[in-house]
């Protein structure tokens, strides 16, 4: 087993078509490091000089992980990181 | 005829990029917000005041700024609310001059929402959607319901399953699929992302989100028509999401630009929260350039219960540009300005309604709204679709045998009754 992210349809022909991907790393930077590492291109999507963009919402097992660690937060194998669009609502 | 479509695509907030007008909410290479983009220069050369003045008094008359071809669809009554003459909470409050926007009579479900719904949802059928939804604290759940029944479209509403009974029932009612999910809205928002993303139904407040926003600007259209083509000073706005308050200021600029309004847009922008959900209010307060999301809203303002505004960064940004501030009041507090409103003006507002009208007494103490300039309160939202939040507030009546001595007897010890 391994930690899966959900890539979302607008990501997705980055990661050649792929709507879950899996990645190895402790944490949920390691989970997505690795994806970029996989797939590069999705790197600057995700990312702003290193930093993740503020209109993405990470998620593990479907909790924010801006109320967990943030980045830092743990993930284990089997638990699903979903990366999804923040700009809805309201 | 000819098209009164000037919308021209989508823009991102962020970097700028253009893309064609189609259902989605956000920009392929940074996640920044959508907004449609207009040829401005088209709107002048075919608008005019005169020609706005001849159209029925309703939202559409301004269509000339709404994302949408040929006839609406969808709602084509919405708007056209009254801007009423305040003068008794004006000086309940010690102010000089005092409006109140009132949404709370919009047609056909009482809020503000319809303005937006029609908007996304005329939209949605020129996409060819036959399914529509939306993520709700309530009153988008009304107006989704009510103007898809009426359109003959499928809906499906997410809430949180913790909302008042009334916007539920006045949901269900319509027969809409209704889904109370055991969540706070932020997640029943997430979670239709993620349904919009992969089955591709028009979601009003996601993938249709840059056209649904727009018709919020007819809120501020009227107000600047009904003032006689010009701005007020400063305006109290209540946030959820953040987009209402950025959209007056909008129509206010674009009304300008087009020369409908001669006046610079020069008015001041005030937000209102309630304490237990406000993150946008702390981020303005506390000069965060980004709100710090909240967990847990725990507030009787379940309309205005949005832990994670999607424009709580834009919002906070506009009310420090334009020199506004922001606020927020207890669940007492917001009892009180139901109560304040209703008993000055005659108008029931629900509880962000209650809120926005305590926010400004609380400004006005503090100096930060001046006593002897012009403001207008929006109200967005009607109180019987709050009563839960008022049964422990309200006395309940008194009651007596039907005996014109017990009548009498309740009259006894008071002032002479006039005639």
């Amino acid at each position: 087993m391994a930690v899966k992210i959900e890539i979302p349809s607008p990501l997705r022909e980055h990661t050649g078509g792929k709507t879950e991907v899996s990645v190895a790393g402790p944490t949920v930077q390691a989970a997505l490091d690795d994806l970029v590492r996989q797939f590069p291109t999705i790197g600057s999507k995700l990312f702003d000089g290193g930093k993740l963009r503020p209109y993405i919402n990470v998620f593990v097992n479907d909790e924010d992980i801006r109320y967990l660690d943030d980045m830092q937060t743990a993930v284990a194998d089997g638990q699903v990181v979903a990366v999804i669009p923040a700009v809805a609502g309201g | 005829m000819a098209t009164l479509d000037f919308s021209t695509g989508l823009r991102c907030r962020v970097c700028g990029k253009l893309y064609p007008k189609e259902a989605i909410n956000f920009c392929k290479d940074d996640f920044g917000p959508l907004e449609v983009d207009y040829d401005y220069e088209g709107i002048a050369r075919n608008i005019s005041r005169a020609k706005v003045e001849k159209r029925a008094k309703n939202m559409w008359r301004y269509r000339e700024f709404l994302p949408i071809s040929g006839e609406p669809t969808v709602g084509p009554q919405v708007g056209g609310t009254p801007l009423v003459r305040a003068d008794r909470l004006a000086d309940a409050l010690g102010v000089r001059s005092l409006w109140i926007k009132n949404d709370a009579v919009n047609f056909p479900t009482l809020s503000f929402k319809d303005r937006v719904v029609s908007v996304a949802l005329s939209k949605a059928r020129e996409f060819g959607m036959k399914t529509v939804g939306c993520a709700s604290t309530g009153n988008l759940a009304n107006s989704v319901a009510a103007n898809g029944a009426a359109a003959g479209l499928e809906t499906y509403i997410l809430i949180p399953a913790s909302l008042e009974r009334s916007k539920i029932l006045g949901t269900s009612v319509y027969g809409s699929n209704v889904v109370a999910v055991d969540g706070t809205y932020d997640e029943v928002n997430r979670l239709c992302t993620q349904i919009a993303l992969k089955y591709g139904w028009g979601f009003v407040n996601v993938n249709l989100r840059p056209y649904y926003a727009e018709g919020s600007k007819t809120f501020g259209h009227e107000i600047a028509e009904d003032l006689g083509w010009r701005f007020p000073q400063h305006v109290v706005c209540p946030m959820a999401g953040g987009a209402l308050i950025g959209k007056i200021h909008k129509a206010f600029t674009e009304l300008n630009k087009v020369a409908l309004v001669s006046q610079p847009n020069t008015c001041k922008m005030y937000g209102a929260q309630a304490t237990g959900c406000n993150p946008i209010t702390d981020a303005v307060k506390t000069g965060k350039e980004r709100h710090k999301p909240i967990r847990k809203p725990n507030t009787i303002c379940k309309s205005l219960a949005i832990g994670d505004p999607a424009d709580g960064y834009f919002a906070a940004k506009l009310i420090r540009e334009t020199g506004g501030w922001a606020e927020d009041v207890t669940d007492e507090e917001i009892v009180e300005g139901i109560s304040l409103l209703a008993r000055t003006e005659g108008i029931f507002a629900e509880t962000a309604g209650g809120t926005t009208v305590s926010v400004a007494r609380k400004l006005i103490e503090q100096g930060r709204l001046p006593r002897d300039e012009e403001i207008v309160l929006c109200i967005t939202g009607n109180g019987l679709k709050t009563l839960d939040a008022l049964y422990e507030a309200i006395e309940a009546p008194v009651e007596i045998k039907p005996a014109l001595a017990e009548f009498e007897s309740l009259l006894a010890g008071r002032e002479p009754v006039t005639v």
